[in-house]
């Protein structure tokens, strides 16, 4: 890591958005607990997390990348026991029906397939009712179904106030469920602000609507505007007046995807150029 | 602390269910060991000092396995399929966990023990134990020591793969070497140093001290000395090396 600066707002769905490597899990684990930092301040609701307070941990849940579970547990005995650990757990019952689990809720674990593990891992962090949960790419190697059914369910823990700082490299995945994103690649910050405003503004470069539609012989023509409004009147206004149709026209607005592309094809230039001298050597190891 | 009491209760009945839902360990843990007291003992038969010097030496091997190897093979499997890792980002307290898994530990080998006495007792005509007070010493030291032991051991082990080849290096030889040395007179002195110097053996003279021959505590307290300085050594290495997750090499 080279120094990353983020405040998360209570309530919020905060996104870790970066390719693989990026230092998007190294940043997690310092916030739960599981590592410790170098240097620098870290806060977590008032505590430091390097000290691992048993209080910390009544107050946050963890949806790892790869946690297991005992082979021969069920999900309805693991909430139980998990139930146990914190001073005012959720109703067991009622996080088995949130996570989608009730018709398993008596099958041993090792019987449930991946994405009823996933919602498992889901109902654990869920189940001691936590402020601030911690999701650490929570929909890698689901299929897009099992994905919207994650959302939704992170939806539903924002709509009860929860706050959740979540890691995705999936840009879909962020600009769907976040309030906010952070861009980090090599350890540090590139972007940060609402997924919409970094669309509608994105930091050092035009954000460029797309215009494609068929030319005269039937090719694919593909042009980036800032002002698709003048683009397509100049198209349309050629195209009516040789009497002709502009075949599966279509206007992309500029995604997270555009804006995340372009930043991070910068930081590459920028790291091959040299130009940015280095802040620092990376302290902790890849995630 | 009677929250962490609570607790420490809750991940003991837990660890208690699940090592009966898993047929191979509780097989490993019970039926083994009966087997080869079955086997040498039948061997044995009508020989009494032979079958007073083996029920001890299984009890012995006993300890060990359902500690030493029991623990290296769970804390192993746990930690590479991340539920330590789990575990550790929740308000259960490091102590109640410790604390769960090291009786659920006592419990299989105190079952262990019982078992093994009353199979000797029902089969091989050994009587009750004289030294009650001498038994429940050594087989909590042994205990102890053994279960500290195999915390420690899993943290040499890469992955669960090579569990099994880790665990019998060990366990193996040191079965072997201190079986010999007990039961036959005319070992080598430096095989004798070595099995002495080892754990297994002095808990099996204690064992045998408070089963069958009847020389109690008091003779064998240089071997409880040994017992507990491994156990002293175990514990240091358990607790400094513990890994929650898995090394991501």
């Amino acid at each position: 890591m080279r120094g990353i600066d983020i405040t998360v707002r209570r309530g919020e769905v905060f996104g870790l958005l970066g390719p693989n490597g990026a230092g998007k899990t190294t940043t997690v684990e310092i916030l739960e607990g599981y590592r410790t930092r170098t240097s620098g301040e870290v806060s977590v609701l008032g505590h430091d997390p390097a000290r691992r307070s048993i209080e910390l941990r009544r107050r946050i849940g963890i949806v790892l990348q790869s946690g297991g579970i005992y082979s021969h547990i069920t999900p309805r005995e693991a909430l139980r026991h998990w139930a146990s650990f914190y001073p005012h757990p959720r109703d067991v019952e009622e996080v088995l029906a949130l996570a989608g689990l009730q018709e398993k809720a008596d099958e041993r674990s090792r019987k449930l397939s991946g994405g009823q593990l996933r919602r498992l891992d889901f109902a654990l962090a869920l189940v001691g009712d936590p402020e601030l949960i911690f999701l650490d790419e929570p929909t890698t190697g689901f299929d897009p179904e099992a994905r919207r059914a994650a959302w939704e369910t992170v939806r539903s823990l924002r709509a009860l106030g929860k706050t959740i700082l979540l890691t995705t490299h999936y840009l879909e995945e962020a600009q769907a469920l976040a309030d906010r994103v952070a861009i980090v690649k090599d350890g540090r910050v590139l972007a940060i602000g609402p997924p919409r405003e970094l669309m509608a503004h994105p930091p050092g470069g035009a954000a460029h609507y797309r215009v494609a539609y068929r030319g005269r012989e039937g090719e694919l023509v593909e042009r980036e505007t800032d002002d698709p409004t003048a683009l397509l009147h100049e198209l349309t206004g050629e195209a009516l007046a040789r009497g002709g149709r502009l075949e599966e026209l279509s206007v992309g607005r500029p995604t997270l995807e555009d804006v995340y592309l372009e930043l991070t094809a910068e930081a590459d230039a920028d790291d091959l150029a040299g130009t940015r001298a280095d802040e620092g050597r990376p302290e902790a190891s890849r995630a | 602390m009677p929250d962490a009491l609570a607790l420490t209760w809750r991940q003991y009945r837990l660890e208690r269910r699940m090592f009966w839902r898993n047929p191979s360990a509780a097989f490993f843990n019970f039926v083994l060991p009966l087997l080869f007291l079955a086997g040498a003992g039948a061997a044995l038969s009508g020989n009494q000092h032979q079958l007073n010097r083996l029920v001890p030496m299984i009890a012995g091997m006993s300890v060990m396995s359902t500690t030493f190897t029991a623990l290296a093979y769970n804390i192993v499997f746990l930690r590479e399929r991340g539920v330590l890792k789990r575990i550790r980002g929740t308000p259960l307290p490091t102590i109640s966990y410790f604390g769960g898994v090291a009786a659920n530990a006592v419990t299989n080998t105190a079952l262990q023990i019982a078992i093994i006495e009353l199979a000797g007792r029902v089969f091989f005509g050994i009587g009750w134990p004289l030294h009650w007070g001498a038994l429940v010493v050594f087989v909590v030291v042994g205990v102890v020591c053994f279960a500290a032991l195999g915390v420690a051991f899993a943290h040499a082990i890469p992955n669960f793969e090579s569990t099994a080849a880790y665990v019998n290096a060990v366990f193996l030889p040191v079965v072997a070497i201190s079986f010999y040395v007990f039961d036959s007179s005319s070992a080598p002195g430096f095989v004798r140093t070595i099995a002495e110097a080892l754990p297994l053996k002095p808990l099996i003279d204690g064992l045998s001290g408070a089963m069958v021959s009847g020389s109690g505590l008091g003779g064998h307290l240089d071997g409880l000395a040994v017992i507990a300085l491994w156990g002293a050594f175990g514990l240091y290495l358990a607790v400094r090396g513990f890994s929650w997750e898995a090394s991501r090499t």
